[in-house]
């Protein structure tokens, strides 16, 4: 039971200081939050937007859960989606005449491959080398977004555009869209995202290797007296974590832009971290807190608009706050001694 | 051109320095600092509100480092008092300056992208670049010398040792997350109303996370941190020369490369190919008094 409270109070805490802040503005707490509620799920378009935002964050939230279960701290999640965006768009602009099935199909390892192997070198770094991945996932998000920009710019330029954008991609590569949310660019990657939560869900607790990763992730020495090899471990943890966040690549590029945009993402990397521990870094847990942070990235977009001086970064206040929240080990274990005596 | 370039990256280097000096305390202490490019954030945007306010820098620099301090004093409510995950905590006080400052300089200015613009005047002209120097030496001369300085990098190497020896471990590390939050929001100020004339959206870009690279590639001390700042700075300096340079046709330098170069270099020290970076050994660790 706690398991489930305790983040939900979290959110409960994170949204009433951030809304507080909206006093500060001069503006209505309680109006502030109507529009967030109205925006997020107020129309079939609304709703649709909110999953498109959340579908990325279904798959970065896994992309830092995986590795958590296995006791690595997945900071590079950005880069990983990013260059995974940026292969399904060069396959995608490379070989425009593929026809459809094959087309996507390819594009979409081309994502799940770029996004393993950035994912992999930090993997690899720690296993090998004892260097720690969160720096390193950290550096190597710079160096993605410096390659992302030198091949947008110089390599794969669209001619036909002033943004720093590629080429667009053969007609074949788009994936479905779905008609019901009234032109909200919800693609095939939404299912297909949750089949990912799925799948891991599996990976962690139905298969050997799942349970050699929950085995390093509690306790090294144990996991090695078992015969586990950590390192290993780790390498394919982060390769896994790296496939998934590559697959963003599939929903931003097949399913809305039909190219890579640099700066597509609005940091859905970071804010994965923040799903998968709201999430408790379990699939169903993942699946869920992406949805509310989706909403609360649709729901803001509209402040700007709607209010006199509240701005639309409000969600990263929101965010924030509600990250806080949910780390604060120290309170929790606050409450609950006080519930106790 | 030598002479210019030099002057360039002495400037450029002047945030990194403060803030990674910043980031220095608080990691020597036992804290990890991820949050180093928030503080720089709030601290940039409290110097130019500070500057505009009062028409004198001295006291703009004030305000950006206690728009630093307060942040850090969230952060520092949460990891020590709270025993938050530190890197969790971070990304999160970082996610919080980027929401805050758009939304106060929404309040103050009625415009989320920039605070208008500062008269060159009352702008600093070369003082910042002295003060990060003499601050290296500061710093140098209080982790070797003092006490105190002993007493930090205890409390970041063997916590119990110091608790042992009748120091509050906790109270160390508040101390040292304080003064970094102060150091970077410094950091953040020179970048306002040093560098630049105003506040502008996000203007940090990535600025905190170098100074933390350049702390590891200093291997966790003052003098090598500083130069490890003046050699990003000159990539940096380099790389915005190079901005548009044609090498050969009309092909430009791809800048991209130079821009790459410093993270590369961290992860290669890191994984001690080039050298070796050891991290403090309770870095990360939160500490609970008995």
């Amino acid at each position: 039971m706690r398991k489930v409270l305790q983040p939900i109070l979290a959110v409960a805490l994170g949204l009433a200081l951030g809304l507080g802040v909206t006093r500060i503005a001069g503006e209505s707490p309680w109006h502030v939050l109507q529009i967030l509620w109205r925006s997020a799920f107020g129309s079939n378009y609304d709703f649709g937007m909110t999953l498109f935002y959340s579908t990325p964050l279904i798959l970065t939230g896994l992309a830092v859960a995986v590795p958590f279960q296995a006791g690595l701290f997945n900071i590079g999640a950005e880069g990983q989606l990013t260059l995974g965006a940026l292969a399904a768009a060069a396959v995608g602009a490379l070989w425009p005449v593929m026809p459809w099935p094959l087309a996507p199909v390819l594009a979409t390892l081309a994502a799940i491959l770029a996004g393993t192997v950035w994912g992999a070198i930090p993997g690899w770094l720690r296993a090998r080398r004892g260097s720690h991945e969160v720096i390193n996932t950290i550096m190597l998000n710079f160096i993605a977004a410096g390659l992302a920009s030198y091949v947008t710019l110089y390599l794969l330029k669209n001619p036909d555009s002033q943004n720093p954008e590629t080429r667009p991609i053969g007609a074949g590569y788009l994936i479905h869209q779905f008609g019901v949310f009234g032109g909200a660019p919800v693609s095939l990657a939404l299912p297909l995202a949750v089949m990912a939560a799925v799948l891991v869900w599996i990976l962690l607790w139905r298969t050997v290797l799942g349970y050699e990763m929950r085995a390093v992730g509690q306790s090294e020495p144990a996991a090695r007296a078992a015969g586990i090899n950590p390192g290993r471990i780790r390498i394919i943890a982060m390769s896994v974590a790296g496939g998934l966040a590559g697959l963003v690549g599939v929903g931003e590029v097949l399913g809305n832009a039909g190219k890579f945009r640099l700066g597509f993402s609005p940091e859905y990397g970071f804010i994965g971290i923040a799903v998968a521990l709201l999430g408790r870094n379990q699939p169903v847990g993942v699946v869920a807190s992406a949805l509310l942070f989706g909403a609360l990235h649709k729901g803001a977009a509209d402040l700007d608009l709607e209010t006199e001086h509240v701005t639309r970064e409000l969600s990263l206040i929101l965010q924030a706050l509600i990250i806080l929240s949910v780390s604060a080990e120290g309170l929790w274990s606050w409450m609950k001694k006080r519930r106790e005596a | 051109m030598t002479a210019q370039l030099v002057a360039s990256t002495l400037r450029v280097s002047t945030p990194l320095i403060f803030a990674a000096l910043g980031g220095m305390f608080c990691e020597r202490s036992g804290v990890i600092n991820i949050a180093l490019e928030g503080m720089m954030l709030m601290g940039a945007f409290g110097a130019a509100v500070g500057t505009l306010v009062s028409h004198s820098p001295w006291l703009g620099s004030v305000c950006g480092m206690g728009a630093g301090v307060a942040l850090a004093a969230i952060y520092g409510l949460f990891v020590i008092r709270l025993r938050a995950n530190q890197i969790v905590a971070g990304m999160a006080i970082n996610m919080l300056a980027m929401g805050l400052t758009p939304f106060i300089c929404k309040i103050l200015y009625d415009v989320t992208g920039s605070t208008p613009s500062i008269p060159i005047a009352e702008r600093f002209q070369s003082a910042p670049l002295y003060l990060s120097w003499g601050l290296v030496v500061i710093c140098f001369l209080w982790m070797r010398y003092t006490p105190t300085g002993l007493w930090v990098s205890f409390a970041g190497e063997h916590p119990e040792a110091l608790a042992a020896a009748g120091i509050r471990v906790n109270r160390v590390r508040w101390v040292a997350v304080l003064v970094s939050g102060a150091l970077a929001g410094m950091g953040g100020a020179s970048l306002s109303i040093f560098l630049s004339s105003s506040f502008s959206r996000d203007m940090t870009a990535g600025r905190g996370f170098m100074a933390l690279a350049a702390l590891i590639f200093g291997k966790w001390k003052p003098l090598p941190t500083a130069l490890a700042c003046l050699l990003f700075g000159f990539a940096d300096a380099v790389q915005i020369r190079l901005q548009g340079v044609a090498l050969w046709g009309d092909q430009p330098i791809p800048v991209q490369f130079i821009q790459i170069l410093p993270y590369l270099v961290t992860i290669l020290v890191l994984a001690g190919f080039v050298g070796r970076s050891r991290a403090p050994k309770a870095l990360g660790t939160a500490f609970q008094e008995g």
